[in-house]
C-alpha cells in the first residue's frame, strides 16, 4: 500500500532538536570529559615519548596518535575504547525513553511519519558525535604544534581527514546498536546495559576469545604448514566481526604510513620492497578500505535493525 | 448533508486470538462532542489509535475528513490533533520551547509560530509560565498545555483520550470550560473517558463500549430513557401498603424496586409524585416520604454494564 507524504518530513526539526538536547545534557559532559582528559594524556605522554627516542623520526606529527608509554596506551586505542561509551550515552534510551516520558505517541500524532523519528534521532546524535570527533582531533593537532613545534604536512593532514572519518563511522556502529536495544527493550536501563555488554565483549574479551574459537574451528596439523596459516587467517575473520578490532587496524593503517599489510605477509611479498619506506596516503586508503566499508555496513545493519523494530511497534505501550 | 468527519464501519482489532476492538462503527458530524464510555480495557484507546492511524485496524476501515488515515496520514495528522492520555512533554524544556517543537514538526511557518503559541498558551490560562520548565507544571497545567498545542496548530477534529483522569475537581473544570470554548470555535472532539459526569456535562452524544463492542450510541438523555428505564427515580417511603403489586394503574411507571420494609424505588418517564401520593392515600397506606431525582448517567452506566453482566 502506497502513502501519501514524504517519510523525510520533519527529520531536520527533530535531529537539531536531539543535537541541541544532548549538547547540553550533563551526561554528554561527563563523557566528553572524561575523553578529553585521556585523550590530553594520552598525546602528553606521546609527546614525552618521541622526545626522548627519536628526533629525526619521519611523520612525527602522525605519532602523536599512535606511540604509547607505559602504562598508557596510546590516543588511537584509547579512542577504539572510550568512544564507544559516548555513542552508547548517546543513544542508549532514545526511543523507549521517550516511551518512558509518555512523549511518544504525542509526537507521532504531529503531522510526520514514524521514519522521520528514527532518522531523526539518528542523524542528531550523529551530528553532535562528529562536533566531538572534530574538535578532539583539532585540539590533538594544536597540542601537536604547540608541542613539537611543527607543523603536520599535507599527507599527514590527509591521512589525519581519513582517519577523522572513520572515527565517525566507528561511533556511527555504536550509536546505531544503541539506537536498537532502545528500540528492542522497555526500559532505558536494560539497553544501557545490553549496549555496555556488547562494548566488552567487543573492545576487551573478543581479542581473548577469537584464538580459542579459531584453534577449534581450524586445528593446527603439525605436518602441514598451510594449516597455521588457514587458522590465522579464521582468527583474523572471527576478530574482525568487532568493530573495535576494524577500527585499530584503521589507525594502524592510517596513522603509521610504513605499515604495508592488516593481513599475513610471505616472503615472496616482500620482494623489492624498501621496509620501513612509507607508502602513498591513497595506497594506505586503498588497503583499509575494505575496514572502512565494513564499519559503514555495521552501522547501516544495526540502523536497519532499530528501524524495522520501530515500525512494528505498538504505539501503545 | 454532507459526510460525516469520522466514519469508521466494522473497526476491528486483533492481537493474537484476543480481539480488543470487535466491529466497531461510529459516525462523528462536523461540530459534535462525541463521548466513548466504557469500563478500562474496553477498547476506547484502541478505536482511538486506529481512528487518527497511529494503529493499523486488523478489519474495517476508517474515514476522517474523508481521507483514508493510513494511505495520508500526514494530511490526516495535519488536522486531526491528539491528547493522549497522561500527556508527556520535555520536562527539560519550558512550555513555549515543547510547543515550538511540534510547531515545527507541524510545519508551522516561523514568523507566526510565536504569536499562535502565545495566543494558545493566553487561552489555556498558561501564558505566565510559559517560560518555565514543565517539570515545574502540574498535571493539570500539562492536560491545560496538551490542549494549548491542538489549539496552536489550528485543527479541525481532537481526540481527547481520558483528558480528565487524575485531575482534582477544580482543574477537572477548568479543562472542561476549555473543551466547551474549542467546541464553540467549531472544532469537532472525540472524548474518551471512564469518567461519567464528564461526559454527561458536554458531550453532545456518547457511544458505551464494553468488551470491544459499542453497546449503545445516541444522545446522553436518550441513554437515560433507554437504559435506565426512564429518567426519573423516586425513592418512597411508606407503610401498610404493597407499592410493587397496585403501580400498574400509573402508565408512566416502568419498574418498582422494594428496597426494605418500607422503602421503595420507582422509575418513571416523568415525575409521578402526585399520582404515587393519591395512590398510596388512596389504598389506605402511610406516606412518609416522597423524593424525586432524574437518574444521573452514573446510575443509567452501572445499570447498562450490570445488565451485560447477567
Amino acid at each position: 500500500m502506497k502513502r501519501k507524504g514524504s517519510p523525510l518530513t520533519g527529520v531536520t526539526s527533530i535531529a537539531l532538536k536531539e543535537a541541541a538536547d544532548h549538547m547540553t545534557s550533563a551526561r554528554m559532559h561527563l563523557i566528553m570529559l572524561l575523553v578529553l582528559l585521556t585523550a590530553i594524556g594520552a598525546v602528553y605522554a606521546a609527546i614525552g615519548q618521541i622526545k626522548t627516542t627519536t628526533a629525526q623520526d619521519d611523520y612525527l606529527f602522525l605519532k602523536l596518535f599512535t606511540v604509547a608509554q607505559q602504562p598508557l596506551p596510546s590516543f588511537s586505542s584509547f579512542m577504539g575504547f572510550l568512544l564507544p561509551l559516548l555513542a552508547i550515552a548517546l543513544g542508549f534510551d532514545a526511543v523507549n525513553g521517550e516511551f518512558g516520558r509518555r512523549t511518544m505517541s504525542r509526537i507521532l500524532a504531529q503531522p510526520i511519519y514514524r521514519d522521520a523519528v528514527l532518522i531523526g534521532k539518528f542523524l542528531g546524535g550523529l551530528m553532535v558525535l562528529a562536533v566531538a570527533l572534530v574538535t578532539l582531533w583539532l585540539l590533538m593537532v594544536g597540542l601537536g604544534i604547540l608541542f613539537l613545534g611543527l607543523p603536520p604536512s599535507g599527507a599527514d593532514v590527509a591521512r589525519g581527514l581519513v582517519y577523522l572519518a572513520a572515527t565517525l563511522f566507528y561511533t556511527g556502529v555504536w550509536l546505531a546498536l544503541a539506537l536498537a536495544f532502545s528500540t528492542i527493550t522497555r526500559s532505558p536501563a536494560t539497553s544501557a546495559l545490553a549496549s555496555l555488554s556488547v562494548w566488552l565483549i567487543f573492545t576487551i574479551f573478543w581479542q581473548m576469545i577469537t584464538p580459542l574459537l579459531a584453534s577449534v574451528i581450524s586445528p593446527i596439523n603439525p605436518y602441514d604448514p598451510m594449516t597455521m596459516l588457514a587458522q590465522f587467517n579464521t582468527q583474523q575473520g572471527l576478530a574482525r566481526i568487532s568493530p573495535a578490532i576494524l577500527y585499530g587496524e584503521i589507525a594502524t593503517m592510517l596513522l603509521d604510513p610504513t605499515s604495508r599489510s592488516v593481513g599475513p605477509i610471505f616472503m615472496s611479498q616482500l620482494q623489492g620492497a624498501l621496509i620501513g619506506s612509507p607508502l602513498p596516503t591513497m595506497q594506505s586508503i586503498k588497503i583499509i578500505w575494505p575496514q572502512i566499508a565494513g564499519l559503514i555496513a555495521g552501522m547501516l545493519f544495526m540502523f536497519t535493525l532499530a528501524y524495522v523494530s520501530f515500525q512494528r511497534q505498538e504505539v501503545r505501550s | 448533508m454532507s459526510r460525516p468527519v469520522i466514519e469508521a464501519v466494522g473497526l476491528t482489532k486483533r492481537y493474537g486470538k484476543s480481539t480488543v476492538v470487535d466491529g466497531v462503527n461510529i459516525a462523528v458530524d462536523e461540530g459534535e462532542i462525541v463521548g466513548l464510555l466504557g469500563p478500562n480495557g474496553a477498547g476506547k484507546t484502541t478505536t482511538i489509535l486506529m481512528i487518527i492511524g497511529l494503529t493499523e485496524p486488523s478489519a474495517g476501515s476508517v474515514r476522517v475528513l474523508d481521507l483514508d488515515p493510513l494511505r495520508d496520514p500526514l494530511a490526516v495528522k495535519a488536522q486531526v490533533g491528539y491528547l493522549p492520555d497522561a500527556v508527556g512533554f520535555y520536562d527539560g524544556m519550558t512550555g513555549l520551547e515543547n510547543l515550538r517543537y511540534t510547531a515545527r514538526l507541524g510545519g508551522i511557518h516561523p514568523d507566526e509560530m510565536d504569536d499562535r503559541i502565545m495566543a494558545a498558551l493566553r487561552q489555556v490560562h498558561l501564558d505566565h509560565v510559559a517560560g518555565n520548565r514543565v517539570g515545574t507544571y502540574s498535571r493539570g497545567m500539562r492536560q491545560r498545555l496538551g490542549l494549548a498545542e491542538l489549539a496552536m496548530r489550528q485543527i479541525r477534529v481532537a481526540v481527547l483520550d481520558e483528558p480528565t483522569s487524575g485531575l482534582d475537581p477544580r482543574s477537572t473544570d477548568e479543562l472542561l470550560d476549555l473543551i466547551r470554548a474549542f467546541a464553540a470555535d467549531g472544532m469537532t472532539l472525540l472524548i474518551s473517558s471512564h469518567m461519567l459526569d464528564v461526559v454527561q456535562s458536554i458531550c453532545t452524544r456518547v457511544a458505551l463500549f464494553n468488551q470491544g463492542k459499542i453497546g449503545f450510541m445516541g444522545s446522553v438523555e436518550k441513554f437515560t430513557n433507554d437504559v435506565a428505564g426512564g429518567s426519573f427515580q423516586i425513592d418512597v417511603a411508606a407503610r401498610k401498603i404493597d407499592l410493587s403489586a397496585c403501580t400498574d394503574v400509573i402508565s408512566a411507571v416502568g419498574a418498582v424496586e422494594h428496597l426494605d420494609e418500607e422503602h421503595w424505588k420507582v422509575s418513571a418517564t416523568h415525575d409521578v409524585r402526585p399520582e404515587l401520593a393519591r395512590l398510596i392515600t388512596g389504598h389506605g397506606g402511610d406516606l412518609l416520604s416522597l423524593q424525586a431525582h432524574r437518574a444521573s448517567l452514573s446510575e443509567a452506566y452501572n445499570r447498562f454494564f450490570s445488565q451485560i453482566e447477567q
